[in-house]
């Protein structure tokens, strides 16, 4: 424990600033994970364990059409429509065959897909760990914000991950696909029966779902290696995430992630050697205190 | 209509049965020509996050019994490799060698594993007397610790406390004329990064006794984001940074570090660096990090060395890995063992092996010596320099001396109590 190191940290300005940016970092990209996740388990009712899958897919899509193209916004554009595709094929393919079955039935066909996944990469991209590098226009200085680092990169990273909160909060609550949606994920029978697909809303939702995760490969590419299996760990952090926040819910989706990223960020400052036990403390203190999550709707 | 199959066997599974009893029959005839070759059995990790050093320890074994094979094989027995995946689990490990040997009658034994399973692999070696050769675990007490010595045991990888004598030395050097006092580490959170963390403090202290510690960070292995690491050191504010972080998490930790742009800010001394797997895959490798070799052509600065790396990238399309040249090390050693006793069999090589010094070029004089009384390989090229971001990489590394060396490790095993 150093709290001294913490104290000093929370007493001045340029600590303050630099522990932040880089808990927000942290949060952005597994808020992306996490509420695709939670999406898709409000909507379809499935835990999708293989979703870490998509956020290694949405990675190396980028870096190959990086290498390709040179161009970095069609890197992002092959993450995110590469995955959305994939999510699409996974859904109608494989998991819409296992909606009805029990709970078990399901992970179990997620987890095959996990190691498919791991496998599929491995194939096409080989073993070993690759690097898509940070493109030229982001190999800059560093800004100095009130005394405090943050790399302008990280300033777009949380820009786009914030844009896709907003625009997810907004089409959802507001527009008419996002009503049907909603719809859906609360009565998908009365919805079929008013003549809506319902397959085409699930099948949407997945895609959706996967098309975030992708991005946030997609973006966290340039900064972190690239391996098969490279979701997996991404995945159990959103999944504290969405325990946190509450299952279904795209705004604790957002919270969890955020305080999950500034308990890192400011946790190992003051507690370097208990970081991580800070992040499952903190859930357990959360599910006792309230075990539907912050956001949580009460089971009906 | 719809064609039903008759039951009963058809005519294609008869034609099988037919040809796999054939098979076997004439098994014991194949066996029996083949009876004047040696089976050499390697347990290594062929799957998972490691799975490159494993494969990487499997081709330039290949590349080393091909050679002994066309030169007449081991004591005039062709040498036939049998190599099999441990996953990196070290029950595995063990597992796999005693089968190896009890099943595919294995007569040697090339334990290509990570310290996890070279211990455990190590007491299968023990248990079966067979004749086993480490390749790979770095870690110090497997042939410093005498509860650990075994006749029919040695390793040709590189041992810790060399590289830490080695790199504490040389960090001291230039700490003194850079004046660089208040340091930070960086080092993955399990044995390996906290003994080698240790171990580097110890010698950069004793060599530079003004130097301070003012800030540790231990990341989880394989963690995918090192930003609150970062920026933690940032805070701290250090001179210097020593990390023993390796493959991909080196370059993710580089890539995220070089965006705050901290290789400007202080000396970085990463001593897995300069190993072909990272230096090839991180895209904007900062100039001037100082970093221990693991495997480099350019150095030792020989022919011999150079030419081994082209053959070896030639034959694989892919440079050699620090795993590479300990394993092809044990194969050169096995070969001349069995040439000096004019046998293949593990006890009369074991024998033969004990104080053995044999040309090679991973030699920092052109040999290296496998010591009598630890079974360790000693007079290996070891050594220090800056990086660039194109080959050669690092194009000058300054040699550790191995009379420093050796003082320094006798004093250090009396200290633990082996001595």
């Amino acid at each position: 424990m150093d709290l001294d190191a913490l104290a000093g940290c929370l007493a001045s300005s340029a600590c303050l600033v630099t522990q932040t940016t880089s808990g927000l970092i942290i949060g952005m990209l597994l808020f992306l994970v996490a509420v695709g996740l939670t999406l898709i388990f409000g909507v379809l009712k499935v835990v999708n364990f293989s979703h870490g899958a998509f956020y290694m897919f949405g990675a190396y899509f980028a870096m190959t059409a990086y290498q390709l193209t040179g161009s970095f916004a069609l890197a992002m554009l092959a993450g995110a429509a590469g995955t959305a595709i994939l999510g699409l094929i996974f859904e109608r393919v494989f998991m819409s065959r296992v909606y009805g079955a029990d709970v078990l039935m399901q992970l179990l066909v997620c987890y095959a897909f996990v190691l498919i996944f791991d496998d599929v990469v491995r194939i096409i991209w080989g073993p070993e760990f690759k690097a898509m590098g940070m493109p030229s226009a982001f190999q800059v200085m560093p800004l100095f914000i009130a005394g405090g680092v943050v790399p302008p990169y990280y300033l777009l990273l949380i820009g786009v991950a914030l844009v896709a909160a907003i625009v997810l909060g907004i089409g959802l609550s507001r527009s008419r696909i996002g009503k049907v949606i909603r719809a859906a994920a609360n009565n998908p029978g009365m919805v079929s029966a008013l003549g809506i697909n319902t397959g085409l809303i699930y099948g949407g939702v997945f895609a959706l779902g996967g098309m975030l995760a992708g991005l946030a490969g997609a973006l966290a590419a340039p900064v972190r290696s690239l391996t098969p299996g490279m979701g997996f760990s991404v995945l159990i952090e959103s999944f504290i995430v969405t325990v946190i926040g509450g299952m279904g819910s795209i705004l604790g989706a957002l919270i969890g992630a955020l305080l999950l990223g500034l308990i890192r960020s400011f946790g190992s400052l003051g507690f370097p050697l208990f970081t991580e036990g800070l992040m499952y403390l903190f859930m357990v203190i959360v599910l006792v205190s309230k075990p539907t999550g912050l956001f949580g709707k009460e089971a009906a | 209509m719809t064609r039903t199959r008759t039951p009963g066997i058809s005519r294609r599974s008869t034609l099988a049965l037919m040809g796999a009893g054939a098979m076997t029959f004439a098994a014991p005839w194949v066996a029996r020509a083949q009876a004047k070759t040696i089976k050499i059995g390697m347990p290594t990790i062929l799957s998972g996050r490691v799975a490159q050093l494993g494969t990487s320890s499997r081709n330039a074994v290949m590349l080393e019994v091909e050679k002994v094979n066309a030169a007449g094989g081991l004591a005039g027995r062709q040498i036939e490799m049998v190599i099999r995946d441990s996953k990196g689990q070290p029950q595995e490990a063990a597992r796999v060698a005693r089968e190896l040997v009890n099943t595919d009658g294995c007569e040697l034994l090339i334990d290509a594993e990570a310290s996890s399973g070279a211990f455990a692999v190590h007491e299968v070696a023990r248990d079966l007397g067979v004749f086993c050769i480490h390749t790979n675990s770095e870690t110090s007490a497997l042939t410093a610790d005498p509860k650990q010595h075994i006749p029919n045991a040695f390793r040709t990888a590189r041992q810790g406390v060399h590289d830490s004598i080695v790199g504490g030395s040389y960090a001291a050097a230039i700490a003194k004329a850079k004046g660089l006092k208040k340091w930070a580490t960086c080092s993955p959170d399990y044995a390996y990064g906290r003994d080698t963390t240790a171990e580097f403090t110890l010698y950069l202290k004793r060599f530079a006794p003004e130097v301070e510690i003012i800030s540790e960070s231990w990341p989880k292995l394989f963690q995918p984001d090192y930003t609150e690491v970062v920026t933690k050191i940032l805070q701290a504010k250090p001179q210097a940074l020593y990390s023993c972080l390796w493959g991909g998490d080196l370059t993710s930790y580089i890539d995220q570090a070089n965006i705050y742009a901290m290789f400007g800010q202080m000396e970085v001394f990463a001593v897995n660096m300069a190993d072909y797997t990272a230096l090839t895959v991180v895209k904007n490798l900062p100039k001037g990090i100082h970093s221990g070799n693991r495997y480099i052509k350019t150095f030792p600065a020989t022919p011999e060395n150079a030419a081994w790396g082209d053959a070896y990238k030639a034959k694989y399309n892919e440079y050699p890995t620090n795993w590479s040249w300990e394993n092809a090390t044990a194969i050169m050693l096995m070969a001349e063992a069995a040439k000096k006793a004019n046998s293949a069999d593990g006890k009369k090589i074991a024998e033969a092996l004990k104080g053995l010094t044999i040309k090679c070029p991973f030699g920092a004089d052109g040999t290296v010596t496998m010591r009598g009384d630890d079974h360790t390989l000693v007079g290996y090229a070891i050594g220090w320099g800056t990086t660039i971001p194109q080959e050669p990489y690092v194009p000058e590394v300054k040699a550790g001396d191995w009379k420093t060396i050796f003082e320094l490790e006798a004093e250090w095993k009396k200290s633990k109590g082996y001595t």
